[in-house]
């Protein structure tokens, strides 16, 4: 069959013309960045001024050097909870309310909209409106706990160690739970209904049904989920901003790796330069790393 | 992540499962459903509530928050929105923002639109690469290159600077808006772009008055999604403006939470202010943001 394009046809200036704003602007701003970061991680700096290469001085100096050497499995630690925690709630109740409105499509435009309202709020927003919606003393929260009856259970809910963290996976589920939610709808709607019919008339009972027959069906949709948040909770900052400042709330309660990369950044000491940068590498390739690895596992799965 | 289907094509596909659903899918008593429906209502006030009381709070004076703070406003007062707009400035912050988040969505949907309709239409050597490269920016911490960004800025002074943020922003938008186009042109036919081509028009022309147009809802999806992130974003001006007339809202917040920490009442009406835009948006095109969101996800 003759090919309706003739691909070599269209004149290098068009394509130039076309591709060129995109790729430089990208290259330029994006790209290159991030390999001039690497390049920076290997040297030493005074200040602004490039000294002499190090190899891999920086990398060992931030595994191993007070403070950073302690802070980093702590942070790498809370990131891990982080996205355990929200794995588990956020797209735990995702799904339910997934299930919930496939089942049950009364008000379905409306319940999607309200449920994924908060997705289009700044990260940085949610964290103020939450801290001043715990806040001690004027919070709504204590005071709406206190007028129930559960005054024991009213508490500086930000300024205590022990519910930081909870409480920072339990906003940010707050926000994003509208995206697993629509992305199991869709693929929910996706799967035929024989399937499912087939089993009940088998005499399997509704829940077992879900389970065996379509629950596999979602695999899919649950790798690429996994992938998202995983990258999301290990790029978190705004929001711990927000809710704990820099140094991560009470006693670094909520630290994690994207605040301790603007402190040792902009915050940092001498070499901040060099140490930030081979800091940066290392985040760079567990989020990257681990992202891909995510996803051929998952891919194997969903095949099988 | 697959295709991207037409918005169409995705809207047609549940139709055909309608009929059945009446049989099948509502199998509980009408008891469970009341209960099903009654935890939807129960979610949708714990997704909706906080931001009720943010609301609510905006218009109550200061004193009586403090003193009761949970409570209805006596009356409709905007006193908390004219000392937070006026006095905190956010009206500086709030220009600022807007016209960053303008410019940039727009430069970064034109580059975009033309790369993905280049990348998808046709061949050349390379391509596979190129398209390979953008997309792989859906994956990269871009922001992790902020500090080479930062030195580089500095010598082109672009430091402290508007146009600095935009190309920024415009940059990190590219992945995304590439991806959603080129998903987007795979599922459309050529044939129009052929008539035009019989009708002698040259690829300029063909782009600006045939494709741009057929190109619609995937730039609709593309816009929505790239002006929230970036009249949300607070990393990159954080660290890149110094002066407080050229702040956006996200770090000017950050300033006018340190400066009105007792003042709860006029936090409060900032911080509706800081959503309008989104607000807005969201009730433009809650349709786009939903087929947005489940992108790639369709087979």
């Amino acid at each position: 069959m003759r090919r309706r394009y003739r691909p070599d046809r269209t004149p290098l200036g068009w394509i130039a013309g076309f591709t060129l704003p995109a790729l430089v602007l990208y290259g330029l701003l994006i790209v290159v960045p991030l390999v001039t970061a690497f390049y920076y991680g290997f040297f030493r700096w005074e200040g602004t001024k490039q000294a002499e290469f190090t190899g891999l001085g920086n990398y060992q100096e931030v595994l191993t050097r007070y403070p950073l050497g302690e802070q980093i499995p702590v942070a790498l630690w809370h990131n891990v909870l982080f996205f355990v925690g929200t794995m588990a709630i956020q797209n735990t109740i995702g799904l339910g309310l997934a299930v919930m409105l496939y089942r049950n499509p009364r008000f379905k435009r409306f319940f999607q909209a309200v449920f994924s309202l908060p997705y289009l709020i700044s990260p940085l927003i949610v964290g103020y409106i939450w801290s001043l919606l715990l806040s001690p003393s004027f919070g709504p929260i204590n005071h709406i706990l206190e007028s129930v009856g559960l005054e024991s259970w009213a508490r500086p809910w930000l300024g205590e160690p022990d519910t930081a963290l909870p409480v920072l996976i339990l906003v940010n589920a707050w926000q994003w739970i509208g995206g697993p939610m629509l992305i199991f709808l869709a693929a929910l709607g996706g799967i035929p209904r024989e399937l499912e019919e087939a089993a009940s008339l088998d005499g399997a009972s509704a829940a077992r049904a879900f389970w065996s027959v379509r629950f596999p069906l979602l695999m899919p949709a649950v790798g690429v989920i996994t992938v998202l948040t995983f990258i999301g909770c290990f790029n978190i900052f705004d929001l711990v901003y927000a809710l704990g400042g820099s140094d991560g709330g009470p006693g670094g309660a909520m630290d994690v790796l994207g605040l301790l990369y603007y402190r040792t950044a902009f915050e940092g000491g001498a070499n901040a330069i060099g140490e930030s940068s081979a800091l940066a590498m290392m985040i760079f390739l567990v989020i990257f790393g681990v992202s891909i690895a995510l996803e051929r596992v998952l891919r194997r799965r969903e095949v099988s | 992540m697959t295709a991207l289907l037409p918005p169409k094509a995705r809207a047609a596909s549940p139709a055909p499962s309608k009929r059945p659903r009446r049989a099948a899918g509502r199998h509980g008593s009408g008891l469970s459903r009341l209960g099903v429906q009654a935890l939807l209502w129960v979610y949708a006030a714990l997704a909706f509530g906080p931001l009720v009381l943010v609301l609510i709070g905006s218009f109550r004076p200061n004193a009586d928050i403090l003193r009761e703070p949970v409570g209805l406003p006596d009356s409709l007062n905007f006193d908390n929105y004219a000392r937070a707009w006026e006095t905190a400035s956010l009206s500086t912050y709030f220009v600022n923002s807007l016209t960053i988040t303008v410019a940039s969505v727009a430069l970064c949907v034109t580059v975009s639109a033309m790369a993905a309709y280049a990348l998808s239409r046709w061949r050349f050597r390379g391509r596979a690469l190129l398209a390979a490269l953008f997309i792989s920016g859906l994956m990269i911490p871009a922001k992790l290159g902020l500090l080479p960004v930062f030195y580089m800025f500095q010598s082109w002074g672009l430091i402290d600077n508007r146009i600095g943020l935009v190309l920024l922003y415009a940059a990190s938008g590219i992945p995304f808006s590439v991806f959603v186009i080129m998903g987007f042109m795979r599922g459309m036919p050529d044939e129009l772009e052929e008539a035009a081509r019989l009708d002698g028009c040259d690829e300029g022309r063909m782009f600006v008055s045939v494709v741009l147009p057929v190109m619609r809802p995937a730039l609709a999806v593309a816009t929505v999604f790239q002006f929230a992130p970036t009249w949300n974003d607070f990393f990159y001006p954080l660290v890149l403006m110094r002066s407080d007339d050229k702040y956006t809202v996200p770090v000017g917040l950050t300033r006018f939470f340190g400066e009105y920490a007792a003042d709860r009442a006029t936090l409060f009406a900032g911080l509706v202010i800081a959503l309008v835009p989104l607000a807005v948006v969201f009730a433009l095109a809650t349709k786009h943001i939903i087929s947005g969101l489940t992108a790639g996800m369709s087979k």
